[in-house]
């Protein structure tokens, strides 16, 4: 015990020369670092002018120097004389802060527009600090174009003047010939069947609501497949999930059966709202299907989880199935399980494809040259990406 | 003015919605949040028609028993069962522990997950018709298929192989073909857009 007790004692005699305090390290450490310079604030580009960009240059102490700079902090006033309070920290080595505010008057954190901001950024140690002079005024406004999405903006002008050049050569009688889609094909068919079997035909729009444009697509295929259905006829059920696509489709069928002459004949119940929740929907459509064994199922629109067991259980019913959606998990889905599917696109284009109409179909037109450019512009781009010209891919380059 | 008015706010509100995706100001979103909200308010209107919908019609074929009307009593029962239950005095429905939350947990969300199991069973038999090798691209599918669903499963010597073929399918042409999807999908929806706005496309208010 004793000679443990001169060993402990030998060792901590020994660590003073070994490791001896180190006088300008801890005189160092009391030491304030270098103060950032060249403080500037400026507006935040392309925002909604509630924040101030903050840049400075780093102190000497970061990174060199005394390098005790640990982090910086940036405070902000409205009066160069004024309290300054603190906005924000970056680490070391950073030299830009952006002062996001709220835009919202009474949040505390309320920035507002047009009004003049001085700041201070100080370069912190270990409890030691030194701060810049204050920075000259700057202040926050709002943008009227945001700059990052100029490739967006170019693209969008790009493919409507595609648009509306075959919309107007349709215009004038050019004859456009679009591939022929067998999903839209087998419509008339499906419906012919119905009408045959004395069946109804059952409608999905799916589960989206009335902004998607995959449900807006499938109204305008609705509203085709009700009038041919109005004159031949054939009853077309539609349980929907979303009151207010209920609504819509009650009235894109009941103006298809007005302009196919037979408004007498249009049932509002047969376009009814069923449930808001997924599988309670799935339950409902599954038991519609299964007790009045509809001739045709469509299902056109949004659909997620449910439209195997929709698809399966129409197949098990023995309905002519067509489907189409823009999701993309879904298609496997229903390319297994439905006769007929369109593909992504191919919705959108369905109206187009059923009303033959030339101005629809210059649009379609349209589109493949608006295809024809995303696929040049990504043979260019791959040759660019493999010969480091990097100007070019910056032409695409979009922030949000 | 049946056509003109609602084509005409359908027309301004595309424009403004197209716009403003390119102006940044406040004002701008303000008005975007503004019509957001509107949404909202009108989906919750909208809600009192789903309930007239919903209640006229099944009272109405339980009123002339039509076949299967049985199914129509009780999705009312159930409908105003919940509604009653719902409004308790003196209760909130809302909390752990309340008849209504007791119902949604212990009935509701079985129920729910009932219906998402038979998914289970239904890709096993979507599968079995979509992955028989009788064509060449069939074929191909299938043997992708084996592949990918293995890729989770240790294959001792073999798995390092299977997972960079694995990896190669997905990653490689499954890629390009989502890519190619979304591009396709990207320029249609503009495509519809522009219709909509410019009244190209008007079938959905009931005119060709």
């Amino acid at each position: 015990m004793r000679k443990v007790a001169i060993f402990v004692f030998f060792l901590l005699f020994s660590s003073i020369f070994v490791f001896p305090p180190d006088k300008a390290f801890a005189q160092e450490e009391t030491e304030m670092p270098a103060s950032p310079t060249k403080v500037e604030a400026s507006d935040t580009p392309n925002d909604n002018g509630h924040s101030i960009t903050v840049k400075w240059k780093l102190s000497a102490d970061d990174g060199a120097g005394k390098n005790n700079v640990v982090v910086y902090e940036v405070l902000r006033s409205d009066s160069p004389e004024g309290e300054f309070e603190l906005r924000g920290m970056v680490p070391a080595g950073e030299s830009v802060f952006e002062d996001q505010g709220a835009k919202d008057r009474q949040s505390p954190n309320y920035l507002p527009s047009h009004k003049k901001f001085y700041y201070t950024v100080r370069a912190k140690g270990d409890g030691i600090y030194s701060d810049s002079e204050v920075s000259a005024p700057g202040y926050a406004y709002g943008q009227w174009f945001h700059t990052g999405k100029f490739p967006v903006f170019v693209a969008v002008l790009a493919f409507s003047a595609f648009a509306l050049i075959f919309i107007s050569l349709a215009r004038k009688g050019k004859k456009l010939y679009v591939r022929p889609l067998a999903g839209i094909e087998a419509v008339d068919e499906a419906i012919g069947r119905a009408t045959e079997m004395g069946k109804p035909i059952l409608y999905i729009i799916g589960l989206g609501s009335a902004d998607m444009i995959a449900t807006i697509a499938s109204f305008t295929i609705l509203s085709r497949v009700a009038k041919k259905t109005a004159e031949y006829q054939t009853p077309i059920l539609i349980p929907c999930y979303d009151a207010v696509v209920m609504a819509v489709a009650q009235e894109t069928v009941k103006a298809a059966y007005l302009e196919a002459g037979r408004p007498d004949i249009y049932k509002e119940e047969n376009v009814f709202f069923l449930t808001s929740m997924q599988f309670a929907y799935v339950a409902g459509v599954n038991g519609i299907m299964l007790r009045e064994r509809p001739a045709t199922n469509f299902y056109l629109g949004k659909f997620y989880a449910e439209s195997l067991i929709l698809a399966e259980t129409g197949s098990v019913a023995g309905s002519i199935q067509i489907s189409g959606t823009d999701e993309i998990a879904q298609i496997p889905f229903f390319v297994a399980a439905t006769d007929y599917t369109l593909i992504g696109e191919e919705l959108y284009a369905a109206s187009a494809y059923l009303g033959r109409e030339p101005v629809l179909l210059g649009t379609l037109k349209g589109q493949d040259w608006g295809k024809a450019v995303v696929i040049i512009s990504l043979i260019l781009g791959a040759i660019a990406a493999s010969l480091h010209f990097q100007f070019f891919l910056d032409l695409f380059r979009v922030q949000l | 003015m049946r056509r003109v008015l609602p084509f005409t706010i359908v027309s301004v509100t595309g424009f403004f919605m197209l716009v403003q995706y390119f102006i940044p100001r406040e004002e701008f979103e303000w008005i975007y949040e503004w019509t957001l909200d509107w949404i909202i308010v009108i989906g919750c209107f909208a809600m009192l028609l789903g309930l007239y919908s919903l209640t006229y019609v099944s009272v109405n074929k339980v009123r002339r028993k039509t076949p299967g009307w049985g199914y129509n009593l009780i999705a009312l029962a159930g409908l105003f069962f919940m509604l009653i239950v719902g409004f308790v005095p003196g209760q909130e429905s809302l909390v752990r522990g309340s008849v209504f939350m007791h119902l949604f947990e212990y009935v509701y969300v079985p129920v729910q997950a009932a219906m998402f199991s038979l998914l289970a069973f239904y890709i096993a038999s979507a599968a079995y018709r979509a992955f028989r090798a009788r064509t060449v691209l069939a074929t191909i599918l299938l043997v992708s298929a084996v592949i990918i669903m293995l890729r989770l499963v240790p294959l001792g010597p073999l798995s390092g192989i299977n997972q960079w073929l694995a990896n190669f399918i997905l990653t490689v042409p499954n890629m390009a073909a989502k890519r190619a999807f979304w591009i396709g999908v990207g320029l249609g929806a503009t495509a519809t857009a522009l219709k909509i706005m410019l009244g190209i496309e008007r079938t959905y208010m009931g005119r060709d």
